[in-house]
């Protein structure tokens, strides 16, 4: 009898058989960098995807947009969107911690990734509402994340991409950044699998907290994962050690203050909490730290899981009175009440009379103004540090609720270095052999620091193309 | 569960779900639900029959299970809408008749055709039933006419009141008051996005209506029995018109007006219900409602019977055998007409007046309602 052994366990024994492309991660990167190479005329791909099949996708099932150029109004984008504006937003975000190069590259090519991802199934619509700030410069999925992870994968299995869930990285041979084979765990049970290229496109590191540690200490104890529990940088490490060059520092992060009553993991969009602005915010000492009002959320919310961060207990909690209910999104959870400023310190378990104290003090300070919750309205402070520059009003209409507040990270910056055709860059600045890296896992080398609302789309889909051409390319040859 | 249950879960997904907002692009019930910072009862169910059940939102959700959020809002909405059925019945102690739904419409079918051969044993002869009858009133000659008219036309009026009572109740709860102005062109709107079964569109590329993939199959399929159940009845007003207007009474060649509009009707019904019958069965259970399962098996069995005792009819009326398909044929009907009330078919009731409501709150603006 000749019957044929199921696929699984063939793939490492017969070079015949070996994959053109083995991709790691199950991600917006890794599924660009699948299609694309099968475009590009790669022809036996395996996707390697830690989580279970429900649980496909990292991080991008959370996400809902991604920026792109255009100098034009474009079917779901208003206005224009320039390169050198993009490039402004950028660099101010960034501080200069980006690779120009590799940075104009990625912004460039997002004017025409949309055509492509329709081509494979995503979906665009207008912006979402109380996202109006967004729709000149980005391009919401319809349906978010988790449907533009749905059409990849149903395009990758109508390309016939053969997608392995349950199977984790446990260590890559590597020899002189060349490639050879990466030693997995499916489904419980230990793999060698060789493959001509590989794509790094696995992620950052956020749901490891053991490494969060090394960088932010004991504080990140009182941290939550706003993204899935299988970014435990696995990848990133091994390629690092393998001699991969590195990129970015590993306490940069994107870290948003989310509502402290999120879970623990993978509480996404939902645990945000737009009320900071109208609000103030006071630590655990029931002090206020820094200036609420000093901009629209959207450019402020990224700094504010860094400054919670550094408060007593990584908490802090946002306070708004009666007439300011209205003001922001709703969220998911309630806020807690009080009748008074002393029963609402009580339920926060705060010092009454210090509470008490900084909220006399702010209202004392609040000079008049229109306000308009809009714009960046006239209504501040005086005399008070710090300040707060725009929507201050006086917490005078009870009952007061609090909001309370603790870092939310949501994606690392720490990750490898690549080149324009989306190489692993090795530690002597020479490109790997057949090694290439896309989405978060090098997004470092363009945002290196801050937060640019839907770039990490950006980057994951035009660098998961790039590299899924380049290793369908490098598997030809 | 208990209604207070499902509402109470029916909330807590809308929470998660207007503060996340991912799925707006979908249909009616997101952008709906963005107009309002909280869910009263009345708000949730309005929601619940705006829902279509197109399942687009729980393919699409990253709070769906295994996430602990359980984020389902097809199946909160159906679970809702069930007992929303159940609550504004008329009269009011027969909600109960949606719960078995299923066994309950089959025993009215068995009782209807008892009743309709019962009625023509007591009218005519074994040998009537049994023989090839040809020419005007042929159909006549089997069940007299009076019958006929009586059993069909007083069950029907009986259903169209407590569809119509049902529906007054459940707009006088739900619909916010004091919004008589600009009916027609909300009216219009309404219309148009029933007949095109806008909501089923997902947003132009159909609806998951069997997994993770967009498809218009359920769409097509709905709209064939929609279509053919529009044609049916338009078949019955002109028949009825023929008959009293201009003393034609049936039966009529296969080249009328009637003939022609019932036989497209009752082929577009045969299509829609045995099509989406089967898609019950192939569809991902996931984000449906069981509890609703045999009432909606229930309705597509009658309204395939009904078709397809229909159309045995007109093919062998010229033979013995038409006696026994009539007195079948009117059998079904009779129990199609009784149990619309008390079945699946309120759906359409509700799902009209939510639309409507819904038209109404677009055109004013977001904004407008609960904020």
């Amino acid at each position: 009898m000749n019957a044929p052994l199921p696929t699984d366990t063939v793939l490492s024994e017969h070079a015949t058989d070996m994959p053109d492309v083995l991709v790691l991660g199950g991600g917006n990167a890794a599924l660009c960098a699948a299609l694309a190479a099968r475009e590009a005329g790669a022809r036996r791909l395996l996707v390697l995807e830690h989580a279970p099949r429900a649980e496909r996708g990292g991080n991008s099932r959370h996400t809902r947009n991604l920026r792109c150029m255009h100098q034009q109004p474009a079917d779901v984008l208003t206005g224009r969107y320039p390169e050198s504006e993009y490039w402004d937003d950028l660099q101010r975000v960034t501080g200069g911690a980006t690779d120009e190069r590799l940075a104009r590259m990625t912004i460039r090519a997002s004017a025409d990734v949309r055509d492509w991802m329709r081509k494979q199934g995503v979906r665009f619509q207008p912006s979402l509402s109380g996202t109006l700030s967004l729709g000149r410069t980005n391009a919401f999925f319809r349906g978010g994340g988790k449907a533009l992870l749905n059409a990849y994968y149903l395009s990758a299995e109508r390309l016939g991409v053969e997608i392995s869930y349950d199977t984790e990285v446990l260590d890559l041979e590597i020899e002189d950044g060349r490639f050879h084979a990466a030693r997995v765990r499916r489904r419980g049970f230990p793999e060698r699998i060789e493959a001509r290229t590989l794509i790094a496109a696995a992620g950052g590191f956020e749901s490891n907290l053991e490494w969060l540690e090394e960088a932010w200490g004991p504080a990140t104890r009182n941290f939550l994962i706003r993204g899935t529990t299988f970014n435990r940088g696995a990848v990133l490490r091994t390629l690092l050690a393998r001699g991969a060059r590195r990129v970015g520092e590993p306490d940069q992060c994107h870290a948003v203050a989310i509502d402290a009553r999120a879970p623990r993991y993978d509480g996404g969009i939902v645990t945000r909490l737009d009320c900071v602005p109208f609000s103030i915010v006071v630590n655990r000492e029931g002090r206020r730290f820094y200036d609420e009002g000093e901009d629209f959320w959207p450019k402020r919310y990224a700094i504010w899981g860094r400054l919670v961060a550094r408060q007593p207990e990584q908490t802090a909690y946002a306070l708004i009175d009666a007439k300011m209910t209205g003001d922001f999104m709703p969220s998911l959870f309630p806020p807690i009440r009080g009748d008074s400023l002393r029963e609402l310190a009580g339920k926060l378990d705060l010092d009454a009379a210090v509470l008490e104290r900084t909220v006399a003090d702010y209202n004392a300070a609040v000079r008049p103004g229109r306000f308009d919750a809009g714009a960046l309205d006239d209504c501040a402070t005086e005399g008070l540090d710090p300040p707060k520059t725009h929507w201050a009003r006086p917490l005078d209409t009870p009952p007061f609720h609090a909001y309370p507040l603790r870092p939310g990270i949501t994606f690392t910056y720490l990750g490898v270095g690549v080149d324009e055709r989306a190489r692993l860059l090795m530690d002597d600045g020479r490109p790997s052999a057949n090694i290439f890296a896309a989405g978060e896992i090098m997004a470092g080398n363009i945002l290196g620091r801050g937060y640019l609302a839907g770039i990490g789309m950006t980057i994951g889909t035009v660098f998961g193309r790039i590299a899924g051409q380049e290793a369908a390319r490098h598997a030809a040859s | 569960m208990p209604l207070a249950d499902t509402l109470n879960e029916a909330r807590r997904v809308m929470e998660v779900c207007n503060a996340c907002r991912y799925c707006e692009g979908y249909c009616a019930v997101f952008p709906a639900m963005t107009q309002r910072r909280g869910f009263a009862d009345a708000d949730l169910e309005y929601l619940a029959n705006l829902c279509h059940h197109c399942g687009a939102c729980y393919y699409a959700c990253q709070y769906a299970l295994p996430h602990e959020f359980g984020v389902n809002v097809p199946r909160a909405m159906a679970d809702l809408r069930a007992d929303t059925y159940e609550k504004y019945a008329w009269p009011q102690g027969l909600g109960g008749v949606f719960r078995r739904n299923g066994v309950l419409v089959s025993l009215v079918l068995i009782l209807a055709l008892a009743l309709a051969f019962a009625l023509a044993a007591a009218f005519i002869s074994p040998e009537t039933l049994f023989t090839a009858h040809r020419g005007a009133d042929a159909f006549y000659a089997v069940v007299p006419h009076a019958a006929m008219v009586g059993a069909a036309g007083g069950i029907g009026l009986l259903a169209l009141l407590a569809l119509g009572l049902g529906a007054l109740r459940y707009r006088r709860a739900t619909a916010p008051a004091g919004r008589g102005a600009q009916r027609a062109p909300r009216l219009r709107q309404a219309l148009a996005d029933t007949l095109s079964l806008r909501y089923l569109g997902g947003g132009g590329d159909g609806c998951n209506d069997r997994g993770e993939a967009y498809s218009n199959t359920r769409r097509w399929l709905h709209q064939s029995m929609l279509y053919g159940f529009a044609l049916c009845f338009a078949a019955t007003c002109v028949a009825t018109l023929n008959d009293y207007a201009f003393g034609r009474p049936a039966p009529y060649p296969v080249f009328s007006l009637p003939v022609v509009l019932g036989t497209l009707g009752g082929i577009g019904l045969l299509i829609g219900s045995a099509g989406l019958f089967a898609l019950k069965f192939i569809a991902d259970p996931a984000p449906a409602m069981r509890r609703m399962l045999g009432m909606d098996v229930a309705f597509l069995a009658l309204l395939f019977l009904t078709a397809l005792s229909g159309l045995l009819l007109l093919a062998l009326r010229a033979t013995p055998a038409m006696g026994t398909l009539l007195v079948l044929h009117l059998g079904i009907v009779l129990a199609l007409f009784a149990t619309l009330p008390y079945g699946k078919f309120v759906h359409a009731v509700y799902r009209f007046a939510a639309l409507l409501q819904y038209a109404g709150e677009r055109a004013d603006g977001p904004n407008s309602n609960g904020d």
